[in-house]
């Protein structure tokens, strides 16, 4: 930006505001109520401005996207009353309201905001009430203009009473559909009344904290992107907040901490990791069952709160106890629906516990397609909801379990085992009914057995299959041969073994379990696992092609490890005779194939250093600086 | 920049201990195989106290091989080779002084006795031969018991009582009284089913009577002399054991051909036990090539080979504290110019063995920031190749500053040049009529206005010719010390203005004579140590004098003193980096826009010392060149010392200023040389 080259406009009559929006550009608003945007006041700066307003004094103007559409809003007062425009300066359109008296008092602050099509607008009266005006923003313009001034009535939101004191508001900014915010004083008999930055629940009338300012402030708030803006003595201090889900724990100051002003601990609330959230939100989850008896008191009314917008999270979590499968869905639809937040994440995962809990109660309770939604769109963690995969394992889902093991980064080696063996073992005849993503192998598994004959007469660049094998050094029976060359598990089972390869896991830890796998598995496994290895070694590049197919190193790490666990028990086994000397046969070849490519490479590595060499033998002139 | 070639100087050919600091002077003068075929220069290393002295070169001669050297009477050094003479060399005039026909075909071994007065010669024919060193030569004594074959190896016992000689499949121990061969001489059955003939390469004989053979199929064997029979073997490798050298009876190092070394030793089987075995301990791979010559010294273990590598490898066990004699150290470079350079005319001589090459230097008309290329206008140009006549080696050359004079010397010829530039051609025209010297010219340096010529010759003097045009000589005067002296000058450095001329003698003193009047002036006060390079100011005629232990010295002429810089450095003393560095100063140079700059150069950097800087403690860094670049120009003040090090061009073999902004190096890398050398591993020389 550069402030030089700032030109100089001079209007025809007098600017009251310039509201700068972050799409619609700047509007200019006059004190004679006229609106234009910037872009075409600077075109024609004398052009002519029309006075709207008469005698009217503007008290505050706000300025507001509606759609794509602008939206300007400001209130004047004339003789005690007051009015409110709402303009949108691209649409031409005017519309004058007149505000409803309120006895002798009268509005001190406006805020306002827009949702759906309709402008709420809070004002701050002098007698210490915030009031509620609705203003929709009609689109058929064209009959509401022969009205007149419509009279707007207003509805009361919050007296600011604290504990018998009255605040005196000065200004109040709007936090979220729950919480506003007012800055004032409150007096203290026999004191200088103190000054205070208060936030209030509106849904439960409350105040929810207040900070005092004991240097006095200008009486004016600012509010963008979740900090307060104000003049405190002679600083401009800046504060965080952060709005929580309005909850009735949180009105009534069960939930600890949650709602602090503190600066300092705001700094916290925002470092704050996944998992000190998820503890916060399981003591609070066990203060919110702990209160389960003694809040039935007051259960009517947060049923009726509840209807209004989605649950808290305590108040979700006691209904996920026992709520219909319906009614579990559509609460959790709604919270999942919700923005994220970092929040969020953490009460998922105590939702996904909760459920989980239930599931264990109730074997007959397995919100199958709920649990799958859940993992695929958020990012969980084992950690997160530690008993979701041991009761899928249960459940025998398949799908979510290898939804798991594909997303989850930390899951214990011994779930990692148990997952491989119900996966092995599990009939393929059971998994063709079963859904499950086949991404990851559905690109190189042969589905087809019969597809063999024509595979094994093409030429792949120039050499066939036989002339490999020769190279190999191999003479592989014809019934073994079958064993390197087509899948050894269906589509199914690979893409769920696939997802098994895929997940983490520390080798001294799974070792032990590997060893229990039973021999017919582990033979089954390790056939896998060669076709694997097989696969990837006909491509250049030594990877599979698909999404999140196995790259060789996975495949050949746990080839090693199941050997590695197996491997008195692989020698005893007669079926698994062929596959070792054919495993070791393959892995001869390979080895041998790359020793010769390194040895390629070194030569190479040296016809370049010598041509290097020589390069360097050549004369130049160069530039020598000595200091 | 590498087009000059080094002299290939394959192996290290002899040692000698020249300063008695430890008494071990000559204590055991050893004597190593030079190359077999073609006869290479070769020099003599002293290795007082393993300080990189600059090695002096006796120039080779292309008929006359050297097979095999040793040093007797004293320090008396002898050579033979295939060519069937026995040489003696003249180690202060640095040539072959007088040699004996062998007289039994080509000589493969010569050995010297203890005592150094009687040397054995193996030959060709099968015969031992017996010469008696006498005063001013050789003596042919007599002629030990002849069998067939040839004597490749010869070793005598140190009672000087016996001979044993290794030929191919057998050696015999020969009784030197009686002349006659033990009766059971020992044949050395080939390993395995090998239809091989097994070549004895090296052989020793210790005061036990034992005998140490070691041969081409990689074994080194232990026999009983008398009984001839095999008491150990130890196959050290799969090729050739080349080189063996034997020390206190009970330490033997080994050369192969693969480049290996091998470090035997006789310790006992049981700790504090009587009983000893043969134990091989270090094994060493330092060369490339084939290692044709081993050595022992009291705390290291020398190897030289084909590679052109001297590498002395301490013996931890007999250094007594961490210090610089700790450390490995590898010879491949000869320190001596074998690049002249003509500054105004920008032409490069190179000193080839046989041949001199005339290059002209590139171009460029850019500038550029540090470390960039510049575009080449003219690319450089080979001039001329002039070949020397005859078999003999060039031993000097040089070409005048204005590159119209051209002259080198081998060791029996003198020839003078006149170079005529036209244009793109060049023309040599041979100076008739250069007057009769005692050739060899030791060095070669034209004056400054080059119109006359400096010739360095024996006995401490310095011809001074005249260059008259359009093409001839004329001898002036020869300069001498007033004292005399044996030795040959090797040194010369004239000043600038015409007026003065230092002279380095193989003594080592530095005499300074006054050209205007054909006088000697003065000799630079002796410093017991090899003087590496000189080099007189242009403005100052201050004479910077660069010894072999790395110290430096300014000399003020007119003043006859040391100056006071010199002085200061001297009681400051240099950095402990600097004298550590391996290989001298070759070359000294001024930088004429900045008189307190003096441009000095070794083969592994070239520094730029700046007289006007204070010297560097021992606690700043010495290479602080890459430090300072990255500093800010003001925090560079505080960091600046005298010695600016560039070491990025390397191995140098030449380094000179053109004109104050235009310095050539000429570099000589390493790989380039060891591409035209044989294969590494041993191939069969002769044989059915």
């Amino acid at each position: 930006m550069n402030l030089d080259k700032a030109f100089k406009a001079t209007l025809s009559a007098d600017v009251y505001r310039i509201h700068s929006l972050p799409q619609g550009g700047a509007l200019v608003l006059f004190r004679g109520g006229a609106v234009r945007t910037l872009d075409v006041l600077l075109e024609a700066p004398q052009q002519e401005i029309e006075n709207l307003i008469s005698a009217e004094a503007i008290r505050w103007s706000g300025a507001f996207m509606e759609g794509q559409q602008p939206v300007l809003i400001f209130t004047t007062e004339k003789d005690r009353n007051f009015f409110v425009y709402v303009q949108k300066p691209k649409l031409c359109s005017l519309h004058k309201y007149k505000l409803e008296q309120q006895g002798s008092a009268k509005p001190l602050c406006f805020t306002a905001h827009i949702t759906n099509q309709t402008v709420t607008l809070l004002c701050l009266y002098s007698n210490n009430s915030v009031y509620q005006v609705l203003i929709p923003l009609q689109q058929n313009t064209e009959e509401e203009e022969e009205k007149e001034e419509e009279i707007l009535s207003k509805s009361l939101l919050l007296n600011l009473s604290v504990s018998g004191a009255v605040l005196k508001g000065t200004s109040l900014v709007v936090l979220d559909k729950d919480h506003i915010a007012v800055l004032g004083s409150l007096p203290e008999p026999g004191k200088k009344p103190k000054e205070c930055l208060t936030i209030w629940n509106t849904k439960f009338q409350t105040l929810q904290t207040s900070k005092e300012l004991p240097l006095g402030t200008s009486g004016q708030l600012w509010c963008y992107e979740e900090k307060f803006f104000l003049i405190h003595g002679k600083v401009l201090t800046v504060i965080m907040y952060k709005c929580e889900t309005s909850s009735l724990a949180a009105a009534v100051g069960k939930l600890k901490d949650s709602q602090t002003l503190d600066v300092s601990s705001f700094v916290n609330w925002n470092t704050l990791e996944d998992e000190e959230l998820v503890v916060s939100f399981q003591s609070q989850e066990s203060v919110a069952l702990k209160a389960e008896s003694r809040m039935s008191l007051r259960s009517n009314r947060s049923t009726v709160a509840g209807q209004s917008g989605p649950l808290s999270v305590g108040q979700l979590l006691l209904r996920l106890k026992d709520s219909s499968n319906y009614v579990v869905e559509t609460e959790l639809k709604k919270l999942m629906a919700k923005a994220p937040t970092p929040d969020l994440q953490a009460t998922i995962g105590c939702v996904v516990t909760a459920l989980t809990d239930r599931c264990k109660r109730n074997p007959k309770f397995y919100p199958q397609n709920l649990l799958q939604e859940i993992v695929e769109t958020r990012d969980l963690s084992y950690s997160l909801c530690p008993d979701l995969m041991a009761v899928a394992l249960e459940q025998k889902d398949l799908h979510l379990l290898q939804m798991c093991l594909e997303r989850f980064p930390d899951i214990p080696e011994e779930i990692t085992y148990a997952c491989l063996k119900a996966f092995l073992s599990v009939s393929e005849d059971h998994l063709k009914s079963v859904d499950v993503n086949l991404d990851s192998a559905i690109c190189y598994v042969d589905v087809e057995l019969n597809d063999m004959e024509v595979k094994t007469e093409i030429l792949e660049n120039g050499f066939s299959e036989e002339m490999d094998q020769d190279m190999c050094d191999t003479k592989i029976p014809q019934e073994s041969r079958s064993v390197g060359e087509s899948c050894p598990v269906g589509l199914q089972k690979a893409a769920l073994l696939n997802a098994v390869l895929h997940s983490a896991y520390t080798e001294t830890f799974l070792l032990p379990h590997l060893k229990n796998l039973p021999a017919q598995q582990a033979v089954l496994f390790l056939r896998y696992l060669y076709y694997l290895y097989v696969k990837c070694s006909e491509k250049v590049n030594t990877t599979l092609p698909g999404i999140r197919s196995p790259t060789i190193n996975q495949i050949m790490d746990w080839m090693c490890l199941l050997l590695d666990a197996q491997f008195t028990v692989m020698v005893m086994l007669p079926e698994a005779k062929d596959l070792l000397s054919n495993l070791h046969k393959f892995v001869r070849a390979q080895v041998r194939f790359y020793s010769e490519l390194n040895k390629i490479e070194g030569s190479l590595r040296e016809l370049q250093r010598l041509n290097h060499l020589r390069e360097s033998q050549t004369y130049s002139i160069e530039v020598l600086e000595i200091i | 920049m590498g087009w000059s070639r080094a002299r290939v100087i394959p192996g290290a050919t002899a040692i000698r201990r020249v300063r008695p600091v430890l008494g071990l002077c000559r204590a055991s003068p050893g004597l190593y195989r030079a190359l077999p075929g073609p006869a290479r220069p070769y020099r003599v290393v002293p290795v007082p106290r393993c300080d990189p002295v600059p090695a002096q070169v006796i120039p080779g001669h292309e008929a006359r091989s050297v097979e095999s050297l040793c040093w007797a009477a004293g320090d008396r050094l002898f050579g033979a080779g295939l060519g069937g003479d026995i040489t003696e060399y003249d180690l202060s005039g640095l040539s072959a002084a007088r040699g004996v026909d062998g007289g039994g075909g080509p000589i493969w071994s010569m050995v010297a006795n203890s005592t150094g007065t009687q040397l054995a010669i193996g030959c060709e024919d099968g015969s031992v031969k017996i010469f008696q060193v006498v005063p001013g030569g050789i003596q042919f004594e007599r002629n030990l018991d002849r069998r067939k074959g040839r004597v490749l190896c010869l070793s005598w016992h140190p009672s000087d009582t016996h001979i044993v000689a290794g030929s191919i499949d057998f050696f015999r121990v020969i009784d030197v009284t009686s002349g006659t061969s033990c009766p059971r001489s020992s044949p050395i059955p080939s390993p395995g089913t090998a239809k091989r003939e097994c070549v004895v390469w090296a052989i020793a004989l210790l005061s036990s009577g034992t005998v140490v053979s070691a041969d081409s199929f990689g074994r080194v064997q232990f026999w009983d002399w008398e009984q001839g029979t095999l008491a150990e073997s130890h196959t050290v490798s799969t090729s050739a054991v080349l080189s063996l050298a034997v020390a206190q009876e009970d330490s033997i190092i080994v050369g192969t051909s693969t480049g290996a070394t091998y470090h035997l030793q006789l310790l006992p089987v049981r700790l504090g036990g009587l009983e000893k075995r043969w134990v091989r301990t270090k094994p060493f791979q330092f060369h490339s090539h084939d290692v044709r010559a081993v050595a022992h010294s009291p705390t290291a273990l020398i190897s030289g080979g084909l590679d052109a590598q001297l590498v002395i490898r301490p013996l931890m066990e007999k250094v007594q504290k961490k210090s610089y004699d700790a450390v490995l150290r590898k010879f491949t470079f000869p320190h001596r110019r074998l690049v002249s350079c003509a500054r105004k005319a920008r032409l490069l001589l190179f000193q080839f063995s046989q041949y001199l090459e005339l290059w002209r230097l590139g171009s460029t008309e850019e500038t550029g920031k540090d470390g960039e290329v510049l575009p080449l206008c003219r690319m450089p140009e080979h001039l001329v190749q002039l070949k020397s006549k005859g078999p003999e080696h060039i031993y000097s050359s040089c070409v005048s500053p204005c590159g119209t004079w051209l002259g080198y010397s081998t060791a029996s010829r003198f020839q003078l040049y006149r170079v005529h530039c036209d244009g793109d051609g060049v023309s040599l025209r041979k100076v008739p009529k250069v007057p009769k010297l005692l050739p060899p010219a030791y060095q070669l340096q034209f004056s400054a206005d080059s119109e006359s010529l400096f010739v360095a010759s024996a006995r401490g003097s310095v011809h001074v010719f005249q260059l008259l045009e359009p093409g001839g000589c004329k001898h002036l005067h020869t300069l001498r010390p007033p004292s005399g002296c044996s030795e040959a000058v090797y040194l010369l450095a004239p000043s600038a203005d015409g007026h003065w001329l230092a002279a380095v003698s193989g003594d080592w003193a530095i005499h300074i004579y006054n050209l205007k009047c054909f006088k000697h002036h003065c000799v630079v006060p002796t410093y017991d140590c090899a003087v590496s390079a000189i080099a007189i100011h242009p403005s100052t005629n201050n004479l910077v004098i660069a010894y072999s232990d790395q110290q430096l010295f300014e000399f003020s002429i007119p003043e006859k003193q040391y100056t006071s810089w010199s002085r200061t450095v001297q009681s400051r003393g240099l950095h402990r980096a600097w004298l550590e560095r391996d290989s001298p100063i070759t070359h000294i140079t001024f930088n004429p826009k900045n008189p307190s700059h003096i441009l000095l150069h070794d083969t592994y950097l070239l520094c730029v010392l700046d007289k006007s800087l204070p010297l560097p403690d021992d606690s700043a860094l010495l290479m602080n060149q890459s430090t300072l670049k990255q500093l800010p120009e003001t925090a560079r003040k505080r960091q600046l010392h005298a010695f600016k090090i560039c070491k990025k061009f390397q191995p140098l073999l030449f380094m000179d200023l053109l004109d104050k902004n235009c310095l050539v190096v000429v570099e000589r890398p390493i790989m380039d040389f060891k591409t035209q050398l044989p294969l590494p591993v041993q191939q069969k020389k002769f044989g059915t």
